[in-house]
């Protein structure tokens, strides 16, 4: 089975977006350790909403589309990554590990991808 | 910690997770993997024992490893004990972590890894005593969950891994990297072990327990960790490539009623583009290193995963890759399926060129599908009374019910 891992960064707070070489170094190894455990099938880092964002709502009919940055403060995805795992115990572990790497207070949300049965 | 099965089921994950490196570390000191794999259990159930009221270590599988590992040290102590008291045998005196540690940062731990997948997968042991041995340790599964995948009761699977383990020891199976010649014959039988698993899982029907297509992502699991380990070998990612391919069809394959869904009638919308795409990948890798009969096999399904309706597919291409297939390991079955690609290339005329040697071939007689795909070039060819035969013969030889149906309505189509 598959999940999806989501970290939730401050979207106004810049040093969260901007990792310590540290942070940066202990990421890619965590990746790597992802990828050699033979678990990881895809994975991306996002930009704040400052480096390219758009919302698009429909309400009662009508599309509207604002553009970001995003004026209100906000939480927002940071990056995700899909794993294969065996159970949603093993996803939570890996999503735990990723937690620890920050220095920040931060945010993994864990999520089961629908597949066709 | 919250509920004790939610810290069980936490322990688990880290088990899955850290179980392969933890016994490969313990096999490197006590030089038998079987051995290592009990101690490692062990370290297992002291967490389990452990963490749910002192809670998660920070770096749990540097906890599993360490504690495996005391427990080892501890076996070797009490065997040189034991053999002090023989006064013939000289024995080494002394023995403190200090000088296992030493031991242990010769080299890297993916090197113990690699061979701890090489020695599961030794050809002293039987196919299946292979996959047992290789999904407990290196996939950490568990002896009922082997034997869920594997319809057979646990005790089965319980005595198949405790006699492979003993065949390894009786057989003096060294914990090492094969060299020379010998590392290519080695390599060959780990792939086969991965495949078997794979098509074990891929060949599980509807209403089985979800262990057994889980063995589908176990054995694509066990690829990846390999490719990680060896990278510049060229089949691994060629395996890789295949099980890929074969399993983005995965969804597609059966229809509502469970009835199976050739590749050519599938509804392509519904195949697994994230594995497609991982799987075109790994074959560019593959194919850029040189490849194999793996690569050459990805290379075909990736023909198909290309075309975007079944009429765009390159059958040129196919024909071309089951002949170069052909000559790298010689089978009717490859030229069975090669006289098929050639058929839908060239023509059917085409077809039956390719089939014409195989009709002497003793190892096909029986074999359906011979006579089903010359009843079909027949039938294309608008020789109907002849293909009628070929359809009527094939349904005679099958032994699958649902295949005998289809054959005899393509029989009655010749009328």
């Amino acid at each position: 089975m598959r999940y999806m891992l989501m970290h939730k960064l401050d979207d106004s707070n810049a040093a969260q977006w901007q990792a310590t070489p540290e942070v940066i170094a202990a990421v890619g190894e965590y990746m790597e350790e992802v990828s050699k455990a033979g678990v990881l099938l895809a994975a991306e880092g996002l930009l704040p909403s400052s480096g390219g964002a758009a919302v698009i709502t429909k309400k009662d009919g009508q599309t509207i589309v604002v553009d970001g940055p995003f004026a209100e403060a906000k939480e927002v995805i940071g990056g995700f990554a899909i794993l294969q795992v065996r159970d949603q115990a093993e996803a939570v572990e890996w999503a735990t590990r990723f937690a620890a790497l920050f220095d920040h207070d931060i945010e993994v949300e864990v999520r089961r991808v629908a597949e066709f049965e | 910690m919250s509920t004790g099965t939610d810290a069980e089921s936490a322990i688990e994950a880290v088990w899955r997770i850290e179980a392969a490196r933890v016994i490969a570390g313990v096999a490197r000191l006590v030089g038998d993997v079987g051995l290592a794999e009990e101690l490692a259990q062990d370290a297992l159930v002291a967490a389990l024992e452990q963490w749910p009221s002192e809670g998660v270590p920070r770096n749990p599988g540097a906890w599993l490893a360490t504690t495996a590992r005391r427990r080892a040290i501890d076996t070797i102590r009490r065997q040189q004990v034991l053999q002090r008291h023989l006064p013939a045998l000289a024995v080494d005196e002394c023995t403190d972590a200090s000088q296992f540690d030493a031991v242990l940062e010769q080299d890297p731990i993916e090197d113990d890894l690699l061979r701890l997948i090489f020695t599961a997968c030794h050809p002293v042991l039987k196919p299946e005593a292979r996959v047992a041995l290789t999904l407990r340790m290196l996939g950490g599964l568990s002896t009922d969950e082997i034997a869920r995948a594997f319809l057979v009761p646990g005790a089965t699977v319980g005595q198949r891994i405790s006699r492979a383990k003993k065949s390894l020891a009786d057989a003096k199976v060294p914990f090492e990297l094969p060299t020379g010649p010998a590392r290519a014959e080695r390599l060959s039988s780990v792939l086969e072990v991965i495949y078997l698993i794979f098509n074990e899982g891929y060949s599980a029907t509807a209403g089985d327990d979800w262990m057994r297509p889980a063995l589908c992502e176990e054995a694509m699991r066990l690829g990846r960790i390999l490719a990680g380990l060896i990278p510049a070998e060229a089949e691994v990612h060629g395996l890789i490539a295949l099980l890929e391919i074969q399993a983005s069809r995965s969804a597609a394959r059966t229809g509502p009623d469970g009835e199976p869904v050739m590749l050519l009638e599938q509804d392509r919308r519904r195949w697994d583009r994230l594995l497609v795409g991982r799987g075109l990948a790994a074959l560019a890798r593959a194919e850029e290193l040189g490849g194999g009969t793996y690569t050459l096999q990805a290379a075909i399904a990736a023909c198909h995963a290309r075309a975007r309706t079944a009429e765009e597919t390159d059958w040129a291409r196919i024909a071309e890759l089951y002949a170069r297939l052909a000559a790298l390991a010689p089978s009717p079955v490859v030229e069975l399926n090669r006289a098929v690609a050639v058929s839908m290339a060239d023509g059917p005329e085409a077809g039956l060129a390719v089939l014409e040697p195989l009709l002497q071939e003793p190892s096909l007689r029986g074999y359906h599908l011979l006579p089903s795909v010359r009843g079909d070039f027949l039938f294309r060819l608008g020789r109907r009374a002849q293909a009628r035969a070929e359809f009527e013969r094939a349904a005679a030889m099958t032994r699958n019910e649902r295949e005998r149906t289809l054959l005899l309505t393509r029989a009655e189509a010749c009328a």
